[in-house]
């Protein structure tokens, strides 16, 4: 009886470390994958850390040598030579801060975002209720609508909204970045489906107690969806934050209201060449906050994502 | 406290009518069952008093105020769930005090810190009332855990504490222990009968478990396609079922049924076997003739009247145990009640002998109305079996 169990236990035990060749492919392949993923990453990091010589020649690794280079604009200001030697890895990043306003683009990148996931929420919530668990004419059509809507591309209206923000005399403000944006119909269509999954019984509940339909939105369903709009948080935040396209065409002359986006144009191609140290500097700041975010959320995050059914 | 009316009450969704002219009235602190089998009807009904679902005709009348365009909130009354509908992110206290604050606050008095502060003394009556409720049910240990913590019997007792804390006029309860397992649902019956006896508030239950409405409530309503077929008291309802639909849902196992004729001279008889009892002013036709399990009795020796079957499968309950036996005709099946001690000795396969009491069989017409059955005229040919 003892052998037998011992032997059974051993089996049951073993598959944990066998060898197969179907796991192994598979991660070879995903290994593959992140990789090319994390090269571009990669990169800028290691850009961020290096002399303007050092990127071009390809040399000093990941982190480069960090020897002292002279900057030739602040030669071109006439200081002392022996004034103007700075190390690599301070002058991106200092450089990153003092040639563009970047915390002030950061500013507006967390304005912009929090405002436009706020106003989102705000719209979706009350339609996704309204689709997923009131009875009214029409209620299918209106979701068919939505449904389309979801097909449409941004780019395609772009061209409409920018006409209207002009003619609204909107171009160049806060509003102009954010009010296109603040009926998304991926976050309807998310919550609607994460609503359908709410018991009936609940709402019922609610009524009885005395709730009104709103109260029953706000009160009930958006302490029950929280993690059905992180996920949702996600898709927008991540999208309105790393968004070149669209602040690039409202945003034309106050540089006070460039998103962190646009902040990369300011080391792009000036007469004397493009800097790619403190532009890379610049990138690492913008997505850090993104990166951090991530870190602090993980498992919050890919439970969102699995919920989403998004990949 | 004060009685219910339903009157002629119909409800169609779409095309599909789920009532048809239901006229139910509730006595003032009655515990009345709505049961029936699923899509009879019964949880709309509910939800129609409730004021959940708006009736496309008839009227709801509680006490002496027609409540038709009465939102749920302000007819006072509560409804226990199946599914518990606690809400998920609050305390039990919360929880049971959500319908209170929502009542008996202003808005400036619900405001998360605010609130208490300006009015203390409500929110501190709100929170004493919470807390006499929850000693009535035994759950005042778990007042500050949330819903995910607590086991199916703890969430049913905070969400009938929800609904009992604002004193309303009646109990809704729409299958409130289908999702129990059996042994507490077996023990929440009697707590639930017990607690509508101390509370002496009417009591509206739906269920599709006759079990449940035999043994708890003090009349019972059977629906079925929208109808109410028959409502009485749990022992009428199980003894005179005016209707064979009534007679097969009630009683488990199921009454026998087995098909038959009434003569001329008005006795049912089933093949060679007759009834003694006459089927006044019955049209003579194809009946069926109704036997609970309980009025068949296993006999030893062939009698006068006795049927045969084989057995097919014996129930072991224990106290009882049913043979299961398959007819000599192959069509039909019938369950005899027996004891383990006088019947423990056959088995599967065996030809089982068994007669009926005098008295209890159920005529069945045509159109499954109750024929009633009288004693037959002393000048009638005497029984032919």
């Amino acid at each position: 009886m003892t052998d037998l169990s011992l032997s059974s236990a051993g089996a049951s035990s073993l598959p944990a470390y066998r060898f197969s060749v179907g796991e192994t492919i598979k991660h070879v392949v995903l290994i593959l994958g992140a990789l090319i993923v994390l090269l571009p990453f990669y990169v800028m990091l290691s850009y961020s850390f290096k002399s303007p010589a050092e990127i071009m020649q390809n040399t000093g690794g990941f982190f480069g040598l960090q020897e002292a280079f002279r900057d030739d604009y602040c030669v071109k200001l006439g200081k002392d030579v022996a004034d103007c030697m700075v190390t690599p890895v301070i002058y991106n990043y200092t450089t990153a801060f003092q040639k563009a306003p970047l915390l002030r683009y950061l500013l507006n990148g967390a304005i912009v975002t929090a405002s436009i996931f706020f106003i989102q929420v705000l719209v979706a919530l009350p339609c996704a209720y309204a689709l997923a668990k009131l009875r009214f004419w029409g209620r299918e059509a209106v979701f068919g609508l939505v449904l389309f809507c979801l097909l449409i591309p941004v780019h395609a209206i772009a061209l409409p909204l920018y006409i209207m923000l002009a003619k609204l005399g909107l171009t160049n403000t806060y509003a102009a970045l954010v009010i296109p944006w603040t009926i998304s119909v991926f976050g309807i269509f998310l919550m609607r489906q994460f609503f359908m999954t709410v018991p009936d019984d609940l709402i019922d509940a609610a009524r009885m107690d005395g709730m009104s339909e709103f109260s029953i939105i706000w009160n009930v369903m958006l302490p029950t969806a929280v993690p059905a709009l992180l996920a949702f948080a996600i898709f927008s935040v991540v999208a309105h934050w790393n968004d070149y396209f669209w602040p690039r065409i409202v945003i034309t002359g106050d540089r006070d209201l460039f998103t962190p986006p646009l902040g990369l144009r300011e080391f792009k191609g000036d007469a004397d060449g493009d800097n790619f140290g403190p532009m890379m500097a610049t990138a690492t700041i913008i997505v850090a906050p993104l990166i951090v975010a991530f870190l602090i959320a993980q498992k919050r995050f890919i439970e969102g994502i699995t919920l989403s059914g998004m990949k | 406290m004060s009685a219910i009316q339903m009157r002629s009450i119909e409800k169609s969704f779409g095309e599909t009518p789920v009532l048809r002219n239901v006229d139910l009235s509730i006595r003032a602190g009655e515990f009345l069952t709505l049961v029936g089998p699923s899509g009879c009807g019964k949880s709309t009904l509910l939800r129609i008093l409730a004021g959940l679902e708006a009736p496309s005709a008839g009227s709801v009348v509680i006490g002496d105020r027609t409540v038709n365009g009465v939102r749920a909130a302000n007819r006072n009354l509560a409804m226990v769930f199946q599914s518990y509908a606690l809400y998920p992110h609050l305390t039990i206290a919360e929880n049971m005090k959500t319908p209170l604050r929502l009542r008996d606050l202003s808005f400036t008095e619900r405001l998360p810190f605010a609130g208490p502060l300006i009015a203390r003394d409500k929110h501190r009556k709100l929170q004493e009332q919470v807390e006499e409720t929850a000693k009535v049910l035994r759950i005042e240990g778990l007042l500050n855990r949330k819903p995910g913590q607590l086991s199916g019997g703890q969430r049913q007792r905070a969400a009938l504490g929800r609904a009992m804390v604002r004193k309303p006029v009646a109990f809704l309860m729409d299958e409130p222990l289908s999702n129990l397992d059996a042994a507490l649902r077996i023990h929440m019956r009697s707590e639930l009968a017990e607690l509508h006896r101390s509370l002496r508030t009417t009591f509206v239950y739906v269920t599709h478990d006759q079990a449940e409405a035999l043994t708890m409530s003090d009349r019972m309503a059977v629906m079925m396609d929208g109808d109410i077929l028959q409502l009485g008291s749990p022992e009428d309802v199980y003894n005179n079922p005016q209707d064979i639909r009534v007679a097969e849902f009630v009683g488990a196992p199921k009454i026998n049924l087995l098909p038959g004729e009434v003569d001329e001279a008005g006795h049912a008889r089933c093949g060679e076997v007759a009834l003694s009892r006459v089927a006044a002013g019955a049209a003579s036709g194809e009946v069926r003739i109704g036997l609970r399990p309980e009025h068949l009795a296993v006999v030893e020796r062939d009698e006068p009247g006795a049927l045969t079957g084989r057995l097919v499968h014996r129930e072991n309950l224990g106290a009882d145990l049913y043979l299961h036996l398959a007819m000599a005709d192959g069509k039909h099946r019938m369950v005899v009640r027996t004891g383990v001690h006088e019947s423990g000795h056959i088995a599967v396969g065996d030809d089982v002998t068994f007669v009926r009491k005098r008295g209890e069989a159920m005529v069945f017409g045509r159109d499954g109305k109750r024929l009633s059955l009288s004693e037959a005229p002393r000048t009638s040919i005497p029984e032919v079996a």
